[in-house]
């Protein structure tokens, strides 16, 4: 037990302050990687509430994937730091209001757990803890059969987010040279080679 | 029960299986480097390392010692913190993917470190950390031929990993479980029960994806060394240097016994006879993985190196629609003909 | 402690050790060698000139396209994996509506190799 509330604090202490090194570290490249030990930090914690199958998600979907994409998009850009701090003060409101807006909602929600009785009834009833099922195989029979229509929207946003980013991103150049394998394999002995007879001394 | 019972004895026992994976996990590393070459020798009728100790045994010991006394150089352009973190991490992600592989098994239970529910997603999670040592090494050496070496093997290593992970499915398919033991325990009773007969061409594209996944030949572009010199670690010297090295090698082994724990059936013996059973289940994964590890050798010394844009095309163009139908086909046959594992049952 | 959180403290002193282990052979190598640097020996790696500039410079669209597209295939792997193990419960009705849901996919998949994402030249 004691174990348990040491690792939950490390877990948690430690994901505090990366974020916050997020938010003030002066290489952006340094932020992603902080974010990268923040997300860890987060399975950490999500392991300790015995979500195993959300912290692997989290670590193959965020860690693996997204934190990729981010640290690609940043590596690569010519960034101006002095412009960046700039950028910080003139995005300090819009972003505060959004923090404010988030913190809010969250005090709400918590407000409800810890008041509305029916909500506390409903959080309550928690899974049998007798059942043997591992939470990846409860996961697997609710979300394919129960949740079936929230599941093809998740199939449809993910259709939106690859064509959005084909639309986005995909430019074609002209002039380069591709490799056509249907033609290489297609090439017959007659289409390319020809025998001509040379007789000695005259030369083709 | 008192302090001494309660933590000490099981934290000495939990750091004893620790070193009894990681000691011979190193010596492995090490033979395999020396393995690596001999085999390589033999194929192009060279002799190979012969010099240092019988066989030239101690070769690559010898060569761990010369980098050991050579001086650390980090280019005054480099991000110091990123540039010495990046082989860390990577030796340590190598060797921290070994926690969840089953050894084999005795009256008491399985002889894993942490048999935990996840273990498939573990291996996967920890794979897909793999990119961020090259991407970090590639950024922070601030050398053009180590970043563009970073960048193509992070591509690389992207694209054939969502392979990978179809080709998992069919696995869990037809196993059941996300836990590792019980995947091999799914193969028990002979080698035709084994998932590469029913899975055959899921096993190969596994095998040419972890190819690619390791930056082994033929998919090795990263550190082509006749045009990018050796790709992201050229700015890397003396130990920082032989931690990408071990990582790398120790990444192969875990590849391998990857691949024996999803379709070898793990620790078991190829026949489920007395005489066969005796013999404890570490060897047979041993020697399943050095023979995995021998076709890894075999593959560098006969293929040429592909190219880049080939390498795409196979990963993305070939191998993802194949492992993608084949998700489907395979649960569909399974589901009709009613092979899915009714593993509530055995339970 | 509950029985499943047992079986991840190992990973956790693994992880510790393994980090541990690699930094202090890096640190071994540090104090052991003699260090002796000077600027050229500093230099980036090129071909026998100074490096002009920066190496971290802009790059090829087609990298940022195939991070994007493994992260919606990754996702898709994700969904896939409790289905798997699971398939034997929910039968025909969960095989049907993974079959659907795979189907919108494929249609992106087809849509991106006719654009022509999927080439390099």
């Amino acid at each position: 037990m004691i174990l348990q509330t040491i690792a939950f604090y490390l877990f948690a202490v430690v994901a505090i302050a990366s974020a916050v090194m997020v938010v003030t570290a002066r290489n952006p490249v340094h932020s992603v990687l902080f974010l990268v030990l923040t997300f860890f930090n987060a399975s950490g914690l999500f392991v300790l509430t015995g979500a195993e199958f959300l912290a692997m998600i989290l670590v193959i979907v965020y860690v693996g994937a997204v934190a990729v994409l981010f640290l690609f998009i940043v590596m690569m850009l010519d960034i101006n730091f002095v412009e960046l701090r700039e950028g910080f003060q003139r995005y300090l409101p819009i972003g505060g209001l959004i923090s404010a807006i988030l913190l809010a909602e969250i005090i709400f929600v918590g407000g409800l757990w810890a008041l509305v009785a029916e909500v506390k009834g409903a959080l309550s009833e928690k899974m049998p803890e007798e059942s043997k099922l591992t939470n990846t195989e409860m996961l697997g029979q609710l979300l394919y059969t129960k949740y079936v229509y929230l599941f093809q929207l998740a199939g449809l946003v993910l259709f939106v987010a690859m064509i959005g980013a084909i639309v986005l991103t995909l430019r074609q150049r002209t002039g380069v040279r591709k490799q056509r394998v249907s033609e290489q394999v297609y090439r017959r002995r007659a289409d390319s080679v020809e025998i001509k007879k040379v007789q000695p001394g005259e030369g083709v | 029960m008192g302090f001494w019972e309660g933590y000490v004895l099981p934290a000495a026992i939990l750091i004893g299986w620790i070193l009894v994976i990681t000691v011979p996990l190193m010596i492995g590393m090490a033979l395999m480097t020396w393995f690596e070459r001999k085999v390589l020798a033999a194929m192009m009728l060279r002799k190979g390392p012969n010099v240092v100790g019988p066989f030239g045994l101690l070769q690559p010991f010898a060569d761990g010692l010369k980098l050991l006394m050579k001086e650390t150089v980090i280019p005054s352009g480099a991000n110091r913190a990123v540039f010495l973190f990046a082989p860390i991490l990577t030796f340590t992600l190598a060797l921290v993917a070994w926690a969840v592989i089953p050894l084999g098994q005795s009256e008491s239970g399985i002889w894993v470190l942490s048999n935990i529910n996840v273990g498939v997603l573990y291996i996967f999670a920890i794979s897909s950390l793999g990119v961020y040592g090259i991407i970090m090494a590639g950024w922070a050496s601030n050398s053009r031929y180590a970043f563009l070496g970073s960048l193509r093997s992070a591509a690389q290593m992207v694209s054939y990993e969502v392979s990978i992970g179809f080709v998992i499915i069919t696995v869990l398919l037809a196993a059941g479980s996300l836990n590792l033991s019980e995947i091999v325990l799914a193969q028990k009773g002979g080698f035709w029960n084994w998932h590469w007969i029913p899975l055959a061409p899921m096993f190969i594209i596994f095998f040419i994806s972890a190819l690619a996944e390791t930056n082994r030949h033929p998919f090795d572009l990263p550190e082509a060394e006749a045009e990018l010199v050796a790709g992201y670690f050229v700015e890397y010297s003396a130990f920082p240097f032989a931690l990408f090295f071990l990582g790398e090698y120790i990444n192969m082994i875990m590849m391998s016994g990857i691949t024996v724990v999803l379709f070898m059936g793990g620790w078991l013996p190829p026949l489920d006879v007395a005489w066969l059973n005796w013999i404890p289940g570490p060897i047979w994964l041993a020697l399943k993985v050095a023979m995995l590890l021998f076709v890894f050798v075999w593959v560098r010394a006969t293929l040429p190196r592909y190219r880049y844009d080939q390498l795409m095309r196979l990963g993305w163009k070939v191998f993802l629609p194949i492992s993608l139908a084949a998700v489907v086909v395979y649960a569909g046959i399974m589901l009709y003909a009613g092979w899915l594992p009714g593993w509530r049952e055995a339970r | 402690m509950s029985e499943f959180l047992v079986e991840y403290l190992p990973i956790v002193v693994f992880l510790g050790i393994a980090l541990g282990l690699a930094s202090v052979m890096v640190l071994a190598s540090w104090i052991v060698a003699k260090q002796n640097p000077y600027s050229e020996k500093l230099a980036a790696y090129e071909c026998g000139f100074d490096a002009f500039d920066d190496s971290r410079g802009q790059f090829d669209v087609r990298f940022y396209l195939v991070a994007i597209l493994f992260i919606i295939f990754d996702l898709e792997v994700a969904f896939l994996f409790p289905w798997a193990i699971t398939l034997s419960e929910t039968k025909h009705f969960g095989f049907w509506s993974m079959v659907l849901f795979l189907g919108i996919l494929t249609v992106g998949f087809v849509y991106e190799w006719k654009k022509g994402a999927l080439e390099w030249e």
